[in-house]
């Protein structure tokens, strides 16, 4: 078992013969994904890594079984590429890119859970179920199976963590990329919830940052958990008022601080490191 | 981006909202003229991107044109909140019934907007009690409807004539927050002269990513140079006040690289995001834009995924080699194509790291020893 996507999810790629949906297409089939079909209007009918490309997301699921999708759009087209691929019946809805403007997002979300879908990102890495399924962006070597569930709000400082627990013998049941933006599909409960009821997973990391109180929402959730968490959250040092590259990291009129997000954690029972490397020596201090 | 107040009234007129007769000036004596245009007592404001005006002076009151030109004279010029006041609001002074607040903003954790509105208005919002504010998630389906207006007049205790004047002032404030992809419009104090509801001050932001679409919205830009040229590149900059300049790829990654100097005992000169795939051009760029911010150390912590190692270290030669760099670099390099990185900086006489808190460690060390 795995969480959200496994090595049974037929997965779409929408854009994928742009650069990074070709590109990440041939990562992610290295890895194992099993990659169906892909999308590029006006391009019905080629081939990208031997996967057939569809004008639309209905002519793929007309083809194929499709489980989840994942968007490789620019910022400006994303909204429909997200409204036709949850108005085609596609459950999971990955969204890669980066400075949708956040009007968009809204409305995406609004009719995400109109349909029932779930929407992983905006401004996500994806998600990796290790050894299973990675759909996203992030690089293959570092994820490895094993019992470790992660969720996070950032990428390159999820792979930092997640290649230090792969270094100390640590692997993962699930990472889950939430997204750096203020709307997101996914909050850290939703997915930890999903990690508590999920047999495989024994311990949980959960990688935050300033802004917003969605640590501090988690915190409430995670008092009630029978498994360990271990935290770290980005943006001890950063000044108020300043936006720190992810739209959703800034601490606006005293609010998102991160003594408040570790108050908030520690207060429920989470271990928090100060510093990225010393995840994976709580993570075995919880597990015994 | 945060809207001047002045901005953000001409926005709401634009939509049919009531706004004070004023106008914006930039000296002494048009603002006197403005004053005797209005004819009556006036209200003198700075034109900051801050709130809190009034406690740091930067509000005053004038019955005369006269009293308006010393009042400008005063103003301008001043500091408030740390920000230089070049310009001023010369308004009507309004005959004040009742104060409310109102405002639209985006509530990330219920991924909806939200209505804020409260029939304590004129003060810090933080500051009314919870059981004053009144709270309502938007359904971006449906907007504001009348029967929201209803119930929301009811919460604030209003009725009659005041009830009307929210019920159309409502849906228009919303029209204007999604037409214009605001991410916050505030009205505080929201006044009620008479039977009017009057927007006496205007807090308006615009999401920067939507700005694109936003032609017609007025460009306001308090960046530093180094920001202005860092995000020309597509990156994400901004200046601190250490000494140790910091490049990383990632949001999360660069604020870790920065708690982590600071964890040391350094102070970061600033967070440059230099984001995922980014070539050798822009990151030489990037490089060239720390070294214009004349720091102690530069600092660079790369985790290459889609970011090549290989290329992080030609831009690093190539600036090195073209533009000279006379303060000492510590470069963490691990990932995609981590060998040909390693190999291209030692031929070069730079030694890198793999483990990300010794290369911080070291960039705190030489920092100190410069200073």
């Amino acid at each position: 078992m795995a969480i959200i996507v496994d090595e049974k999810t037929n997965v779409l790629v929408q854009g994928i013969t742009g650069n990074q949906g070709t590109f990440h297409t041939k990562q992610m089939l290295a890895y194992g994904t099993r990659i169906v079909a892909g999308v590029s209007p006006g391009k019905g009918g080629q081939k990208v890594e031997g996967v057939p490309v569809y004008d639309t997301v209905a002519a793929a699921m007309e083809n194929h079984q499709i489980d989840a999708t994942v968007l490789f759009i620019p910022a400006p087209f994303a909204k429909d590429a997200a409204f036709e691929a949850i108005s085609a019946g596609v459950r999971v809805v990955v969204i890669i890119t980066e400075h949708i403007p956040v009007h968009d997002e809204l409305e995406i979300i609004a009719f995400a859970r109109r349909r029932g879908a779930i929407v992983i990102g905006p401004n996500t890495f994806g998600i990796v179920s290790s050894g299973r399924c990675k759909i996203g962006i992030p690089p293959n070597q570092f994820f490895v199976p094993g019992h470790i569930g992660v969720v996070a709000r950032s990428g390159t400082l999820t792979y930092e963590i997640v290649a230090n627990l792969t270094a100390n013998g640590l692997g993962q049941s699930t990472v889950v990329g939430l997204g750096g933006d203020r709307v997101v599909g996914l909050s850290f409960v939703d997915v930890l919830e999903k990690f508590e009821k999920d047999p495989e997973t024994r311990a949980v990391v959960l990688v935050g940052e300033i802004g917003g109180n969605a640590e501090e929402e988690a915190s409430r959730f995670i008092k009630k958990m029978s498994k360990p968490v271990v935290a770290y959250i980005a943006g001890k040092s950063a000044p108020p008022g300043k936006r720190m590259g992810h739209a959703g990291a800034i601490i606006e009129r005293g609010k998102g601080t991160f003594e408040g997000k570790v108050q908030a954690l520690t207060a429920a029972g989470a271990r928090v490191a100060t510093l990225p490397f010393e995840v994976p020596g709580l993570i075995k201090e919880a597990l015994g | 981006m945060k809207l001047f107040e002045y901005m953000g009234k001409e926005l709401f007129a634009r939509y049919g909202l009531t706004i004070p007769r004023g106008k914006m000036v930039t000296t002494p004596d048009e603002a006197a003229a403005v004053a005797a245009e209005i004819g009556a007592s006036v209200v003198i404001k700075s034109q900051v991107l801050s709130g809190k005006r009034g406690k740091g002076g930067g509000i005053k009151f004038a019955d005369t044109p006269e009293q308006a030109r010393e009042a400008a004279t005063q103003v301008l010029g001043m500091t408030v909140q740390g920000l230089k006041v070049e310009m001023v609001l010369v308004e009507e002074k309004l005959a004040i019934d009742h104060e409310f607040y109102v405002a639209i903003t985006v509530d990330g954790a219920a991924k909806q907007p939200v209505l804020i509105a409260s029939a304590r208005g004129g003060m810090d919002i933080e500051e009314v009690p919870d059981e004053f504010i009144v709270k309502e998630h938007l359904d971006v389906c449906l907007g504001i409807q009348p029967y929201l207006c209803r119930e929301i007049c009811r919460r604030l205790g209003v009725q009659g004539a005041v009830a009307r004047e929210f019920a159309r002032l409502l849906p228009t404030l919303y029209r204007i927050f999604r037409e214009k992809d605001a991410e916050l419009v505030e009205i505080n104090p929201l006044v009620l002269s008479g039977e009017k509801l009057i927007a006496a001050d205007a807090k308006v932001t615009i999401d920067d990513e939507a700005l694109y679409r936003q032609k017609d919205v007025p460009v306001v830009d308090d960046r530093t140079e180094a920001e202005r040229q860092a995000h020309a590149l597509g990156l994400s900059y901004v200046q601190l006040d250490g000494n140790i300049a910091v490049m990383a790829n990632g949001a999360g990654i660069t604020m870790g690289t920065l708690d982590i100097i600071q964890h040391y005992g350094g102070a970061p000169a600033n967070f440059l995001d230099a984001g995922g795939g980014t070539g050798m051009e822009a990151t030489a760029k990037a490089l060239e834009i720390l070294l214009s911010t004349n720091p102690r150390v530069i600092f660079i912590n790369i985790f290459g995924g889609i970011t090549r190692c290989d290329d992080v270290a030609r831009a690093l030669v190539k600036v090195k080699q073209e533009k000279g760099i006379n303060v000492p670099v510590v470069i963490r390099l691990v990932g995609t194509n981590e060998e040909e990185g390693m190999r291209i900086l030692r031929e070069n006489g730079i030694e890198a790291y793999k483990v990300m808190h010794e290369a911080a460690a070291k960039a705190v060390e030489l920092a100190r020893a410069q200073g």
